[in-house]
């Protein structure tokens, strides 16, 4: 593992070029999978034989001189909630263990229309509710880079693939951070885009209002180009965004803005996110304040501005979330689909039997956490009261937005920590305090690594824009990785 | 009834939502369960110190409304609607006559 990481943009120009082939590129990949999977366990399943199907096929498409897409040959590797026609896809819950999709999600097709290989499927927190990937009922995710640490979560396969070089490019799911407090912990790019921007059709909801797909990548480069291919307007989600809005905005050119600097910009670092909250480490403080130096050096005017509202981020997501997600699992009855308890006298007791067994203790949490939350006489109090404050943190977030093109604050308020440092439920969800409100107000947020905290681990710093922001968002990330390249401190 | 955020939560409470939500515990899981749900929601009171009386609550990030397809059927042939039938039920925990089977729906048997 000592050669820079090859990217994504990279290998596609190599195999478009003859200098490298699509069966190449899965082979380097596959034999780095050999080497380090079995210590890792970044995947579910690596779909080697199909990979190498479709890899032999563009070989031959590129050789006959079609344009097969701008991903040609690229391996990726998407995370296990993301359906895949005749691939299993488990969520890494025993209740959809065997379970074979019958449709791609929209994100897979596009994938596979832009050229790029599927190597595999990644593990994940049980239905994407961790911040550690310890709640997949098919063991942890070491981070490849200290493998007494967790990758982070719940998308901590598809982070540990790119980190470990298994594929140049994957996606996760982002619900409260899933995606970008990942990529912090393992050192590589993540982004959250808009919600509606990616279409979330085939991709397992966990709660609703907050899932969004979004890629994780070696640099901002790649991370724009993946998130090119994945956005777009789908028929097939009701909550997908009209196209002419996301072009209206730049949304689905972002990568010409990589190269523009940031003179002028307005980039504002949120106070409530740089100490004034328990748990964040000051090496994590210090990294983030030197990328807002560094931006201020290219250019850009850095100031800092009061999101009060969102601290109570946090405790609005804890009741916003659990709630979705207890209605969005009812459908796990083991009557249509997934794990079904044998020998139950009645239809009530086999669909609870197969519950019980089906699911991990995260899972019920969360279940009873949002049953409670939406049951008689308690609904006002809990959900209706969430939903309140949810709009308090997109009025701060407007106001904000009146004298900032960007926001900055760290990703996570610590870097990757030990297995079993977060047994306690509550202790984990605080990890979320910084990337959840993005998700509250159906913003883009991105992790980019800047620098080493603690231990010489990874520290992420999170961009964060408005509604269909990702082009100024990618602009102020490019200059961040630019400052950390040349301070050397990239990881 | 008097603020439900005011009182703990009990043992019998979590009893009452895992019933709701199918979910069968023992009684360890339950202690368990009990005081970390407690924990959460004890956190989460932090909440009442905003006054969001006159707030407008958010369910959705995104203005969209009443989105709707044109009511034309999908051109599905025939074969491709039998073999998604077909990839269906063959993922099923038990199936016959292209129906799911469970055991009786009523009383302990039959």
């Amino acid at each position: 593992m000592t050669d820079a990481p090859i990217t994504g943009l990279t290998l596609a120009a190599d195999i478009a070029a003859g200098r490298s082939s699509a069966v190449a590129a899965l082979d380097g990949h596959l034999a780095r999978i050999a080497e380090r999977e079995d210590e890792i366990h970044a995947f579910n399943l690596v779909t080697a034989d199909q990979a190498r199907a479709a890899a032999e096929s563009i070989d031959q498409r590129l050789a006959a001189g079609e344009d097969v897409g701008p991903l040609a040959g690229v391996p990726v590797a998407l995370k296990d909630n993301m359906c895949t026609e005749g691939v299993a896809t488990t969520c890494s819950s025993r209740i959809l263990e065997g379970w074979i999709p019958p449709y791609d999600a929209t994100v897979v097709q596009k994938l596979e229309a832009a050229g790029a290989v599927m190597v595999g499927k990644t593990n994940l927190d049980e239905f994407a509710m961790g911040s550690s990937t310890e709640n997949s009922a098919f063991g942890p995710t070491l981070n490849p880079l200290d493998t007494s640490r967790v990758p982070g979560g719940s998308s901590g396969g598809s982070a540990a693939a790119v980190a470990a070089g298994f594929a140049p490019l994957s996606l996760g799911s982002d619900t409260g951070g899933s995606i970008r407090q990942p990529a912090a912990l393992c050192g590589v790019v993540g982004m959250k885009p808009s919600y509606g921007a990616v279409s979330r059709y085939g991709l397992i909801a966990f709660a609703s209002s907050l899932d969004q797909i979004g890629p994780f990548t070696h640099d901002v480069a790649d991370s724009a180009a993946l998130f090119e291919v994945i956005a777009g307007h789908d028929p097939q989600d009701s909550t997908s965004i009209p196209h002419q809005a996301l072009t209206d905005a730049g949304v689905l050119s972002v990568s010409e803005r990589l190269s523009e600097g940031v003179d002028g910009l307005r980039v504002g670092v949120i106070s409530e996110l740089m100490g004034s909250i328990d748990g964040f480490e000051p090496e994590v403080l210090a990294q983030t304040r030197a990328a807002a130096d560094a931006l201020a050096g290219a250019g850009a005017k850095v100031d800092e501005v009061s999101i009060p509202s969102a601290i109570y981020g946090l405790s609005a997501y804890y009741l916003i979330a659990p709630a979705e997600a207890s209605s969005n699992l009812a459908r796990y009855d083991g009557v249509r689909y997934g794990h079904r308890e044998q020998g139950k006298a009645n239809t009530g007791l086999m669909m609870s039997a197969s519950r019980t067994a089906g699911f991990g203790a995260e899972v019920k949490r969360r279940i009873m956490l949002g049953t409670y939350g939406l049951s008689a006489g308690y609904h006002d109090a809990f959900y209706g009261k969430a939903q309140r404050v949810r709009t308090l943190i997109i009025n701060d977030f407007e106001r904000a937005y009146q004298d900032f093109d960007v926001l900055l604050s760290p990703t996570s308020p610590c870097v990757a920590f030990p297995f079993g440092a977060k047994a306690d439920p509550l202790t984990m969800y605080l990890n979320d305090v910084a990337t959840i409100p993005s998700n509250l107000a159906g913003h883009p947020a991105l992790s980019v690594p800047f620098g080493t905290g603690a231990d010489n681990m990874p520290v992420g710093v999170q961009v964060l824009a408005p509604m269909l922001g990702e082009a100024v968002m990618y602009q102020v990330a490019a200059e961040i990785e630019r400052a950390a390249v040349a301070a050397g401190g990239a990881s | 009834m008097s603020d439900p955020t005011e009182h703990g939560l009990t043992r019998d409470e979590v009893a009452k939502v895992a019933a709701l939500a199918m979910l069968e515990l023992t009684d360890d899981e339950l202690t368990t369960f009990t005081g970390q749900l407690a924990a959460v929601l004890e956190h989460a009171k932090d909440v009442e110190a905003l006054d969001v009386a006159d707030v407008p609550p958010t369910n959705h990030p995104y203005p969209l409304t009443n989105v709707f397809r044109v009511d034309d059927a999908a051109a599905v042939s025939v074969e491709d609607k039998e073999r998604m039938r077909q990839a269906v039920l063959a993922t099923a925990p038990e199936a016959e006559d292209q129906q799911f089977m469970v055991p009786p729906a009523l009383g302990e048997e039959l």
